[in-house]
């Protein structure tokens, strides 16, 4: 296996010698610079289509210490996460429109798969709902409000499925169902294509070196153990 | 009363691979042939640059695939478990719309070896009584490798194969696969090009004295024109196949390989949105007067057809027979009858490696890229001492490296600092060893229809029971083994693994392999085999059912290239025998 040090200066040199390739031969004969992609919203100017204002106020403090921006690398405020998962619960997929939701609903063993009849849209309201009210009840104050630490707790509690919805009347949401949706569709808004609202400017695939859409690699595959030395491409056109 | 469409001489239910290629070998016949596909019509366009690159909508949201809303399984894991719907997809992933899942798979396209087709005379000979559980039930397919050569050598430049021969008319050839059977024929095209984790995976392998050789593959490797004049181009390792239709006519399927050609013969149509939800038999059962189904407007039509052929998927070709009554159903306790019987699945597992210095662009792939060993097949090794049958495609495999489906070791935080940290500095450099392996059947994983839940037309679900068992647990566990002998070559800076050990059960919840095989075996004897030797049903002479089903339990590879070759075999017999002479092919 090659060195670092010299993975670095081949790909210098590839890098030098990649970027001459005009952006229109990368992808499969359509360009990638023509069309601009549209400037993705500053999360503050964002009005969700789904959440109400206070629903809004969980997902924005959630998704912050999920994929917190501290340390190296974006975060999932700094990448318009929640604007995907609202955008997620406003298409068919928030009302779980390719899913079997015909009754009677029967508790069985988790391998079998979730058995309630709540869609994306309604498991969010109810444990966004039930997660407000144990913070009430314990911290004497709304989810958002806590110190990132408490929050951090709050969202371990429910990872854990210690948030005990059953004792708030629910009958068919669990605390770690609830949080297993949620942080999927984190790290899908983190990582999918900006086109579905997250990811903004590519930050997380530039983060972790995924080219993105450029879907064209027949000159690269036999460039072992070298690092890629383009940036991302998007389904729009970004070019990162 | 259903609306009535005028008959047609052959009806085939569903478009995906079997069906496309019976619709060509039956119109060849110069039948009048209707295909009737439940979900959209889809052609090439619909796959074109960028659409497919988009990991949440193919890779995530199963945007090509069947809706549990119109088709669910019930799943349980032995006879007493309640069966409980599977609401969204996970384990498996089967097709809807035209191509069906031939439009979304891999395309690794591999043989059984002519052992894995007499796996019950294999069985009798290298085992002792006693060793094998007493609850298996495996069979001979009825059919031999010289039977069946022609059909994959046909089915394989068809698809364009790609790839190394290791066993040319008996004769060892470098590089390939040694315990391959004897082909008739090399593949049509050279291997895909290597990747990082190839080289190290075929280094380690050899080291160990095993033989690798590329993943036969159906992404072609150079430009290809098919038997049937179809054209495919070559693949340009855009990352997103294994889940996505082909950006760049590279790999093999019904669009890229058949449907074109097909639809230009003027004896051949198709209707989409037409869901079949049941054969009609006449009055004394014998026969079927065509079938019927629910199009787009929610109208129930009626279509006459001299002949049906199912080709709806393993799954749902088992599940149609049920609801229309063609043969007996299988009854565990007694062990009798036979639709429904020896269901059977591929069971997996691997090691999950991280390199910190080596990057391995896991986006610069084909769907089928990557190297295997056959040296653990059943015949090659001797697995009577180790008290299992059956064996395993060993490999490494890199069929993409979209970033949602990162891998990440177990220890790594799953969410937080630690999690974005782990991200970065895993992505890229990450390779696996796995291993795939065979199914037998037994008598209680098996198929019938659900007693509580129905689709939306009103017809019963179909019901899966099965479970892991002892035999494949044992199995796993040896192939483990070997695999970590690989890792230990390898040496990573971090490794975890998962395998389907002692005690462990089916999981509906995340991918397994959309693998499902069994249901409606075939053979040559009708108190334990759904179809004939030649795919027909023992008990309406006018059906056949080339597909999966007909797997009478699993071998340790992927199953399409068998699919294909069994649906030419079947056709051939149609087409030589049965359209002169319309009866059983075979006496009870
Ligand atoms: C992600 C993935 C990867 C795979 N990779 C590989 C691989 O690498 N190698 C391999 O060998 N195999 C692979 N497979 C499996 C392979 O796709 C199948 O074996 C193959 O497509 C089966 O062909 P078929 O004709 O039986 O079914 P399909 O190709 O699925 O076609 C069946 C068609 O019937 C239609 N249909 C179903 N029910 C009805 C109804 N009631 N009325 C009308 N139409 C109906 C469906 O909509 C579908 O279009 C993979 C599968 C998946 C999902
Ligand atoms: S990897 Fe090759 S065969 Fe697969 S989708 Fe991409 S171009 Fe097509």
């Amino acid at each position: 296996m090659s060195s670092r040090i010299h993975n670095r200066q081949r790909r210098d040199f590839l890098r030098g010698s990649l970027t001459m390739i005009p952006a229109i031969t990368l992808g499969s004969g359509v360009s990638l610079t023509a069309r601009a992609a549209e400037q993705a919203p500053a999360l503050s100017d964002y009005s969700p289509l789904f959440f109400t204002s206070d629903e809004w106020a969980f997902v924005l403090a959630a998704c912050d210490r999920l994929i917190p921006g501290e340390g190296e690398g974006p975060g999932a405020l700094d990448t318009n996460v929640p604007v995907f998962i609202d955008r997620q619960m406003d298409a068919p997929y928030g009302h779980a429109e390719r899913w079997y939701m015909e009754g009677p609903f029967v508790a069985g063993s988790s391998d079998l798969g979730f058995q309630y009849p709540y869609t994306p849209r309604e498991v969010y309201q109810r444990g966004i709902a039930l997660t407000q009210r144990w913070c009430q009840q314990h911290h004497d104050a709304r989810f958002e409000s806590l110190e990132a630490d408490t929050r951090d707790q709050v969202l371990s509690a429910l990872e854990q499925g210690e948030v005990d919805f059953a004792a708030l009347d629910e009958e068919w949401l669990t605390s770690d169902d609830f949080f297993s949706w949620l942080l999927q569709h984190t790290k899908e808004g983190y990582l999918s294509d900006p086109i579905h609202g997250g990811n903004k400017n590519m930050a997380a695939w530039k983060m972790v070196g995924f080219p993105g859409a450029r879907a064209s690699f027949r000159d690269w595959v036999d460039q072992h153990d070298v690092e890629y030395p383009l940036g991302p491409v998007s389904l729009s056109g970004e070019r990162g | 009363m259903a609306k009535q469409q005028p008959r047609v001489d052959a009806v085939i239910v569903g478009l995906g691979w079997s069906g496309s290629i019976m619709g060509m070998e039956l119109t060849e016949a110069g039948l009048n042939v209707l295909a009737l596909e439940r979900g959209a019509d889809r052609t090439n366009e619909d796959f074109a640059y960028p659409k497919p690159a988009d990991e949440l909508q193919y890779g995530i949201r199963h945007t090509m695939m069947q809706k549990p809303k119109q088709s669910a399984v019930t799943i349980r894991r032995d006879l007493d478990e309640r069966a409980l719907p599977q609401r969204k997809l996970g384990a498996f992933l089967p097709g809807d719309g035209v191509g069906g899942a031939g439009a979304h798979w891999t395309g690794v396209l591999i043989r059984p070896t002519p052992t894995d087709l007499q796996l019950k005379s294999f069985a009798d000979q290298a085992f002792e009584p006693g060793v094998l559980q007493d609850d298996m039930q495996i069979q001979d397919f009825g059919v031999t490798w010289d039977e069946l050569e022609p059909h994959f050598t046909f089915f394989e430049k068809v698809c364009g194969q790609s790839g190394t021969t290791g066993n040319l008319n008996g004769e060892i050839q470098e590089g390939g696969d040694p315990f391959e059977g004897p082909r008739s024929e090399p593949y049509p095209l050279p291997a895909l090009q290597d990747t990082q984790n190839t080289e190290m995976f075929d280094k380690a392998a050899r080291q160990l004295g095993y033989h690798p050789f590329p993943n036969p593959s159906a992404n072609v490797s150079r430009a290809w024109t098919n038997p049937y004049g179809m054209q495919l181009g070559p693949c340009n390792y855009c990352g997103f196949c294994s889940r996505y239709g082909c950006l760049n006519y590279s790999k093999a399927s019904p669009q890229t390989c058949i449907l074109n050609a097909l639809k230009q013969r003027s004896n051949f149509a198709y209707r989409t949105h037409a869901n079949v939800t049941r054969v009609e038999l006449a009055d004394d059962g014998k026969t079927a007067t065509g079938v019927t189904y629910i199009d787009g407007d929610g109208e129930e039509v009626f279509q006459p057809a001299d002949i049906v052929i199912l080709a709806s998927y393993s799954l749902n070709n088992v599940r149609l027979m049920l609801n229309s009554k063609i043969g007996k159903p299988y009854d565990p306790v007694s062990r009798t009858g036979v639709v429904g019987r020896n269901y059977a699945y591929q069971v997996g597992g691997g090691i999950n490696m991280y390199f910190d210095d080596i990057d391995f662009n896991p986006f610069a792939t084909a769907g089928a890229t990557g190297r295997m060993f056959n040296d653990f097949s059943p015949g090659t090794f001797d697995s009577a001492q180790h008290g299992f049958i059956g064996g395993a495609k060993m490999h490494s495999s890199q069929a993409s490296g979209t970033p949602i489906k990162t891998s990440l070791p177990k220890s790594a935080p799953k969410w937080g600092k630690g999690y974005k940290d782990a991200l970065r500095e895993n992505y890229g450099h990450h390779m696996k060893l796995s291993m795939t392996g065979s199914v037998m059947s037994y008598r209680s994983n098996m198929l019938d229809l659900d007693p509580t839940w129905k689709d939306p037309y009103g017809m019963p679900l179909l019901r899966m029971t099965f479970d892991w068992k002892e035999n494949e647990q044992k199995l796993s566990r040896f192939m483990r083994d070997r695999l970590r002998e690989i890792a230990d070559v390898l040496k990573p800076d971090r490794m975890d693994e998962g395998f389907q050990l002692e005690g462990s059960h089916f999981k509906v919840t995340s991918y397994v392999s959309t693998h499902n095989v069994g249901g409606a075996a075939m053979g040559t004897d009708p108190s334990t085999s759904a179809v004939n030797r030649y795919l027909q049903s023992w008990d309406v002479h006018n059906v056949f059912v080339p597909s999966g089903s007909a797997f009478p339990q699993n071998f340790q590879a992927n199953p399409t290239d068998l699919i294909g070759a069994l649906t030419y075999w079947c056709a051939k017999k149609i087409r030589e025998d049965y359209l002169k002479n319309p009866g059983p092919l075979m006496s009870v």
